[in-house]
């Protein structure tokens, strides 16, 4: 009843093409854009803005940038913490060594983002190089050598820190046109807007002629090359726009959210935390990044406020987080097994049933 | 020159020591296309229950050996009643990602129920040099890795024969081969999977036990797994003697490369170099040393 779009003619291929092509849609994506500007930031705690939602965020553009690669390029990356180590410590040392930017110097922290995801683009051409050659798993593992030589070069070469002890980074205060973007809800706000903008393009991209190829190459790489796909190319630039997506990430981790970094905290277990985000949250789906992301950040929050609430004191401490290690594996196997395709899948589901609700036909 | 060959040596029985981790990933890979994370989790798992129960249950060697071999078996048949029999026909990511989740719980277990503390793991076999061979090349290579190295031999040899010269061997080796064509000839699939995750139990717990009483039985071990990737890579998925080649070639390799190129970039390069080395590598043969050659057709 609600969620009907009889009636809701497209007159011409541009209407037809939209990005989202029903009024429904349109309306809740307003809704839920306004919401998460305009309410969240008043009722939203101190705790949440700067615990929760700003992680959420920034694991989600990180797992938007790994969704680029794997769910729609097919290019299986384990390496996702290190790109987004290279976007970190580019930032810090484009703010670092570049004191009197000369154009835009009000913005001077946005371009420090950008030029982090270009080095992590680069990072990304040079390690995806191999995807030429190899594939599946042996690319995963492939992909293992950016995440290892990532972080041992980081640490072993001072410079990238600044010669600071074992590499750790202080990220420098970000100011936009002379204001310190300082408090929770202004760092959250900060967040929303370079999330919001980069997620947008990457659904205008994945809709456009470049992501009906990485899909093609994600589906039979050789039938692509033979309907006259440049895998070269494709496949070149799914890793650098993936990794330049995880380097802003990356970034907006060290300065927004942490504010002191160092290269272990970029771990594989950070790449596997974000694969575990698409492939809970949906392969191949913008909105599943998100949920992904939501999911795998709230789910120890949760577990831990679970376990000290139901068993406060009943079990040992180092019980305790071993059996949230535990359910945590277990409820991966879980989704795994209960929806294989994730969250986003299940929310297309809803919505199917939703055209026809309240009828049964 | 001397050193050269110390240097080789070490490397080469650390070699061995990969390729026992590596052998399990390749026993279920090549039976069900599963990529098992889980390995490495499952080598800490057996080398601490078999520690646990030697120190607090005061079990003898064999029968705590025994006991542990039990509980993986029991593990192997667990995982592929409840996770693997679930997610037959998924792509192989999603089987892969199941088999990452089953790494937190396995770590989980082992650590709620035996405790995070490092154990020491005795099985009676000296780290010292052989001396005969120090005094006579001035070689310095440890008994301890000696042994693991033959008890390596042992198990692929045990390996090899059960592969080649016993009927569920051979079914094993049809499955391996065709799955559909195993399935259509009477194999029973499911059986097949439960006797493989065994035997990677068994072998996680050799190597468990090996690397345990090198470096205790700690957390740590579950990184081995990590090692054993490039070895992995470099031998091929699909092949037991490639795992075998290939953690010689990374072990000795990553031996060579600390002492000799580690010191002119700041040395600890051991922690990528095994995968770097593996991925020069599958630039000039991407189905790895062993692997089986893959026809893409449209």
């Amino acid at each position: 009843m609600l969620y009907r779009e009889a009636g809701q003619f497209k007159a011409s291929y541009r209407e037809d093409q939209q990005i989202f092509p029903i009024r429904q849609d349109k309306i809740a994506i307003a809704l839920i854009l306004a919401f998460f500007y305009l309410v969240v930031p008043v009722i939203g705690d101190q705790y949440w803005l700067k615990a929760i939602l700003v992680p959420v965020l920034i694991f989600s553009l990180a797992a938007l940038g790994l969704n680029i690669l794997t769910g729609y390029a097919g290019q299986l990356s384990l390496g996702t913490a290190a790109f987004m180590a290279a976007g970190a410590f580019g930032a810090f040392n484009f703010m670092l060594r570049m004191p009197d930017f000369p154009v835009f110097s009000e913005v001077k922290i946005l371009f420090a983002f950008i030029f982090g995801g270009l080095m992590a683009a680069l990072v990304g051409i040079v390690f995806g190089l191999p995807s030429l050659r190899i594939k599946g798993f042996y690319l995963a593992v492939a992909t293992l050598a950016a995440q290892f030589f990532v972080v041992w070069a980081l640490t072993k070469f001072s410079w990238f820190s600044n010669y600071s002890s074992s590499g750790v980074i202080s990220a420098q205060d970000v100011v936009l046109f002379g204001v310190p973007i300082d408090t929770p809800e202004s760092r959250y706000l900060f967040v929303l807007v370079i999330v919001t903008v980069l997620a947008l393009l990457a659904k205008n991209m994945v809709r456009s002629a470049t992501g009906r190829a990485w899909m093609a190459v994600r589906d039979m790489d050789v039938a692509a090359e033979v309907i006259g796909i440049r895998l070269l190319h494709t496949k070149l630039l799914a890793f650098a726009v993936s990794s330049f997506y995880c380097g802003v990430a990356g970034a907006l981790y060290a300065f927004c959210y942490l504010g002191t970094v160092e290269p272990e905290g970029f771990n594989l277990d950070m790449s596997f935390r974000i694969l575990f985000m698409i492939i809970i949250g949906g392969v191949g789906s913008v909105l599943g990044s998100f949920l992904g992301a939501a999911f795998i950040v709230l789910l120890p929050i949760f577990l831990n406020v679970f376990f000290h609430a139901v068993f406060a004191g009943a079990v040992p401490a180092g019980l305790g987080s071993n059996l949230e290690l535990m359910i945590f594996g277990g409820l991966i196997i879980f989704f795994l097994i209960v929806e294989p395709h994730g969250l986003a899948r299940l929310w297309q589901i809803g919505k199917e049933k939703l055209r026809l609700w309240p009828f049964p036909h | 020159m001397q050193f050269f060959f110390e240097v080789l040596i070490g490397g080469l029985l650390s070699g061995v020591m990969y390729s026992l981790v590596a052998l399990g990933f390749v026993l279920i890979y090549k039976a069900s296309g599963v990529f098992n994370f889980a390995q490495g989790a499952m080598v800490f798992f057996a080398a601490l229950t078999f520690v646990g129960l030697m120190q607090d249950y005061n079990l003898p060697f064999w029968l705590a050996m025994l006991v542990a071999l039990g509980a993986m078996v029991m593990l192997g048949i667990l995982t592929e009643r409840i996770v693997l029999r679930p997610l037959v026909n998924q792509p192989p990511i999603t089987l892969f990602m199941a088999t990452i989740g089953l790494t937190f719980f396995i770590e989980g277990m082992a650590q709620g129920f035996w405790g995070a503390n490092v154990r020491g793991l005795d099985l009676g076999i000296e780290d010292v040099p052989i001396e005969w061979l120090a005094e006579r090349y001035g070689i310095f290579t440890s008994k301890f890795d000696i042994f693991s190295a033959a008890i390596a031999g042992i198990l692929v040899a045990v390996l090899a024969i059960f592969f080649q010269r016993t009927k569920v061997g051979r079914a094993l080796r049809a499955v391996a081969d065709d799955h559909q064509a195993a399935l259509a000839v009477g194999i029973p699939l499911q059986q097949i999977w439960r006797i493989v995750w065994g035997v990677a139990g068994f072998v996680a717990l050799v190597a468990g036990m090996l690397w345990g009483a090198r470096n205790g039985v700690q957390f740590a071990l579950t990184f081995v797994a990590l090692k054993a990737l490039p070895v992995l890579i470099l031998g091929g998925f699909e092949s037991i003697p490639g795992a075998i080649v290939g953690g010689l070639i990374i072990g000795a390799s990553e031996k060579l490369a600390e002492v000799y190129i580690g010191p002119f970039v700041g040395g600890g390069i051991e922690s990528w170099f095994p995968y770097v080395l593996a991925l020069l590598f599958l630039l000039v043969r991407p189905e790895g040393l062993f692997g089986e050659k893959h026809i893409d057709r449209v």
